[in-house]
């Protein structure tokens, strides 16, 4: 098996606290990995890890082969890594179409004077960007929203846009933090059907976040327990489930 | 440069950044409450002095009570401008509530161009306070040797408040976290407004300890000491007092000594403040004395 | 249904309103510029120089979300760079009376438009440089610093006196800013900001606006879009600042004190921030009302009672309406929407559009 992303020993220090210890991750090409675990478990400060948001005080991540330790994050998007974000962070005063195209902005490779001149070459790449992003609302089913303010949409709506803002930056590995939060049993059920579903589709790696284990177990591969910023477990999600530091930890919170 | 003069200078420079620092700390307070720049903290700083003017000018009283007059009425006018201009706009983007203290700030003066007249006025300054003192062979002024005294009382009172009172504790709670210091039942309206009060009486000190070192009011008189406290406030690290002192000395120190040993740059005198604070945010972007402060993702 | 039409139909219909708005604007001005004496010819030439001045501060307030407070600083380097440029070497010479010019400025002379668009180059290069120092900051530090930036730039020009001529300031510029270069500009610079802010990089822009964090993630390169805002923005003032000089035909440094920000931060708020025909119809405005209002500062009537001129009242109600618009409609005039021939449609002055149909470029 190849990995596509490996955590190696990554510790996050904020000031004496450590929210992240040794974290060591491998996700393979085309996995689903689950990372579960209480409240404050450094669930999301292991994406903000690994997508460049902090900076690791020690420890490396390799993404497809090179070291992106430190890297910016949008400079990791550029290699292929995208995410959503637990308190969505949808562009408020844009609309649902817009949010969608500035994610491909960095794909477009449009230089400012053919994109204010409006070239020949600029519309083109307009036009494809325009198409890509119809068939991506398509795929998340809001294209009759696509003129309307991203925030005048309903939760769920606005959590699968921004998946689909997400799959427009192209990537190759895809972060989704707390996907199902919000969403009733009926839709998250869908929504792990549709997680199965892109990943096939659009040739993905998916790492995603959740509080419930139950929710995950049917579509991970493996994964991840964290508590207190510690792997306290790895591996299947049949053998997580009897793991009895998993039960400890999850009976002392639920 | 000889032993004598250079202390001369330090003197002086001692003086004039315990004055810095008096307003900075309203800055900084402020800041480290509502993370709000308030841009009219230089003009309470204007109305302090007028205050005492009138006092003492028009309604002939005595400077002492004048003083005290102004800097009680001054107090006032700081917490009902956080009334007006500010609450309303407390969970308003940042930029909404940056535009209502320019604002403010921007009303204050044309008010007091025409309330006031344009005009500057000369400040009557007691004897007691012009007379120059000759200490160890440094001139020092009645007014420039109280300064850092009446700055350092005051330092003291206020980290006492701070450190040692409930109000403090419950102010450093809303510093900290202002929906969590809600929660524990922290009437946040009240601590601001505390807040404010304190550091409008202490630009009221301030402006009339000015008015006294320079007796010339003027309505827009604010302006420059406001932003050169603010930076002070900043190169020290908003949001702390010791941060704010230390800023305040060493913005006295590098303008005073500067133009001392180098006098053909005396024109540029009122640029070192930004270039101070330019370079400070480079090296250290949290100024000297700062915490760091990311924003939660 | 005859009163629907359908997108092809509104389109053009858009385009030929557009068109017609366009031809009729230009009328007017050639009207004006026949018709009225210079005093209100001079008022329309401002309201173009202030909208290109609130267009170029919108665009790093407004749709970059960056609270910059250096415009006055950035005007103040194009006002003095075209200035010197273009005056002859007998007006530098009749002008540097204390101390005489730098032998190098002495015999350059350009025209109007190179000596304008060097200006607005050496503008938008200074703030290319405070861009790239000043934007790593955190946001309320920017507006600290780049006000820093535009007193230091007033300093520095009241003391270059071999430069500048120091606080005497420059007088009798040649009087280059006719109606056409006005307006002209100013429509050029609109006609600019609108393609840009409707292309790809205003997207990133408005992105970087809306959420810093999410843009960051999406791919954007936040610091360099942000400095690239500040830059053209910058660039922009400072061909404004050209056009005001040689509008007013002196300067001196006490012109850009950082309170002429104030002034066009005024006209943004007012117009709404996020809005260009917002910062147009406010620009227009509000360069009107300052001038029908200097009665305020004058001798007053009141009916019962007759005061005597009190200077300064007229700023007054210019900042208690800055007040009022922040805390009563924090969005000014337009909000972030912009005008269109549609929305006259939806409130009955034009027949209605079609349901919206089809997908692609809009």
């Amino acid at each position: 098996m190849s990995s596509l992303l490996q955590t190696i020993d990554v510790n996050k220090k904020f000031g004496g606290l450590s929210a992240v210890t040794s974290l060591n991750m491998d996700v393979g090409a085309g996995d689903i990995i689950g990372l579960i675990g209480p409240n404050g478990a450094g669930k999301t400060t292991s994406f903000n890890l690994i997508t460049g948001v902090y900076t690791p005080t020690s420890g490396k991540v390799i993404f497809n082969g090179q070291d992106i330790t430190g890297m910016k994050p949008h400079a990791i998007t550029h290699l292929g890594v995208a995410r959503t974000f637990q308190n969505i962070r949808l562009f408020k005063e844009m609309s649902v179409l817009e949010n969608v195209l500035v994610a491909q902005h960095m794909r477009m490779g449009a230089n400012i004077f053919e994109a204010t001149l409006r070239l020949p070459s600029y519309l083109k790449k307009e036009k494809h960007v325009h198409e890509r992003a119809y068939a991506l609302l398509e795929e998340v089913d809001l294209v009759e929203h696509a003129h309307a303010k991203a925030t005048s949409l309903s939760y769920g709506k606005q959590r699968r846009l921004e998946i689909a803002r997400a799959l427009a930056t192209e990537p190759k590995l895809l972060f989704l933090d707390e996907p199902a939060a919000g969403m009733n049993p009926q839709e998250s059920v869908e929504l792990m059907d549709f997680i199965l579903k892109i990943r096939d589709q659009f040739n993905l790696t998916i790492v995603l976040i959740e509080h419930h284990m139950q929710l995950v177990m049917g579509v991970c591969k493996r994964m991840y327990v964290l508590d207190y910023g510690v792997t306290i477990a790895h591996g299947t999600p049949e053998e997580i489930q009897k793991d009895p530091k998993v039960i400890e930890a999850y009976l002392g919170v639920e | 440069m000889d032993f004598q003069t250079f202390l001369q200078q330090f003197v002086n420079a001692l003086s004039l950044g315990s004055l810095y620092a008096l307003i900075a700390i309203g800055y900084t307070m402020v800041y480290g409450i509502l993370r709000l720049i308030n841009f009219a903290h230089g003009d309470v700083f204007m109305v302090g002095g007028y205050l005492a003017f009138f006092g003492i000018s028009s309604f002939l009283i005595p400077w002492w009570l004048a003083f005290a007059l102004a800097i009680v009425l001054t107090t006032a006018f700081g917490v009902g401008l956080e009334r007006v201009a500010y609450r309303p706009l407390r969970d308003s983007p940042r930029i909404s509530i940056m535009i209502s203290a320019i604002g403010a700030s921007f009303l204050i003066e044309n008010l007091a161009i025409v309330l006031f007249d344009a005009r500057p006025k000369a400040f009557p300054v007691a004897e007691f306070f012009a007379k120059n003192y000759v200490i160890g062979g440094v001139y020092v002024a009645g007014i420039s040797l109280l300064i850092p005294i009446v700055t350092a009382v005051l330092l003291a009172v206020l980290l006492w408040i701070v450190n040692r009172t409930k109000t403090g504790m419950a102010m450093r709670a809303v510093s900290t976290d202002i929906d969590a210091a809600r929660l524990m039942a922290i009437d946040v309206n009240r601590i601001v407004s505390i807040t404010f009060a304190i550091g409008s009486a202490l630009a009221a000190i301030g402006g009339i300890m000015w008015a006294l070192k320079y007796p010339r009011l003027e309505p827009l008189m604010g302006i420059m000491p406001g932003l050169k406290c603010f930076i002070a406030a900043v190169v020290g690290g908003i949001g702390s007092i010791a941060g704010a002192v230390l800023g305040g000395l060493l913005l006295g120190m590098v303008e005073l000594m500067t133009v001392a040993f180098l006098p053909e740059l005396t024109g540029y005198k009122d640029a070192f403040a930004f270039i101070l604070l330019i370079v400070v945010l480079l090296v250290k972007p949290t100024g000297l004395l700062g915490k760091n402060q990311g924003e939660k993702v | 249904m005859n009163t629907l039409l359908t997108q092809n139909d509104t389109q053009r219909r858009d385009r030929m309103l557009t068109l017609g708005a366009a031809v009729i604007g230009l009328g007017l001005l050639f009207a004006f510029d026949s018709m009225f004496d210079r005093f209100t010819m001079q008022i329309f030439k401002l309201c173009a120089i202030n909208v290109i001045l609130a267009l170029s501060l919108n665009l790093i307030n407004g749709f970059t979300g960056l609270f910059s407070l250096g415009h006055a600083g950035f005007m103040a380097v194009g006002a003095y760079t075209c200035a010197i440029l273009s005056m002859s070497p007998e007006q530098k010479e009749a002008n540097f009376v204390l101390q005489p010019i730098m032998p190098v400025l002495l015999n350059v002379q350009m025209p109007f438009l190179p000596s304008l668009l060097i200006g607005g180059l050496l503008a938008g290069f200074i703030g290319w440089v405070l861009g790239v120092v000043t934007l790593r900051l955190r946001d309320d530090y920017l507006a600290i610093a780049t006000l820093g930036f535009s007193e230091i730039i007033r300093v520095v020009l009241t003391n270059a006196q071999t430069i500048t001529n120091g606080s005497l300031g420059l007088k009798g510029l040649p009087r280059f800013t006719t109606m056409w270069w006005a307006w002209g500009s100013a429509i050029v610079i609109t006609l600019f900001l609108v393609l840009l802010i409707k292309s790809t990089y205003g997207r990133a822009f408005k992105s970087i606006r809306d959420n810093e964090i999410a843009a960051e993630a999406m791919g954007i390169d936040v610091l360099n879009m942000k400095v690239l805002s500040f830059t053209i923005s910058s660039a922009l003032a400072g061909i404004a600042g050209g056009l005001l000089a040689h509008y007013l035909t002196t300067i001196d440094p006490k012109q850009f004190i950082f309170l002429k920000t104030f002034d066009i931060l005024l006209i943004v708020v007012l117009g709404g921030i996020g809005s260009i025909t917002g910062s147009i119809v406010s620009a227009i405005v509000v360069t009107v009302l300052m001038e029908a209002l200097r009665f305020l500062d004058g001798p007053l009537n009141l009916g019962f009672m007759v005061t005597n001129g009190i200077p300064g009242l007229r700023m007054v109600f210019f900042s208690a309406l800055l007040m009022i618009v922040v805390i009563f409609r924090q969005q000014g005039l337009m909000g972030t929407a912009e005008f269109s021939w549609n929305s006259l449609a939806r409130i009955g002055l034009l027949p209605k559009r079609g349901q919206k149909s089809g997908k692609g470029v809009e």
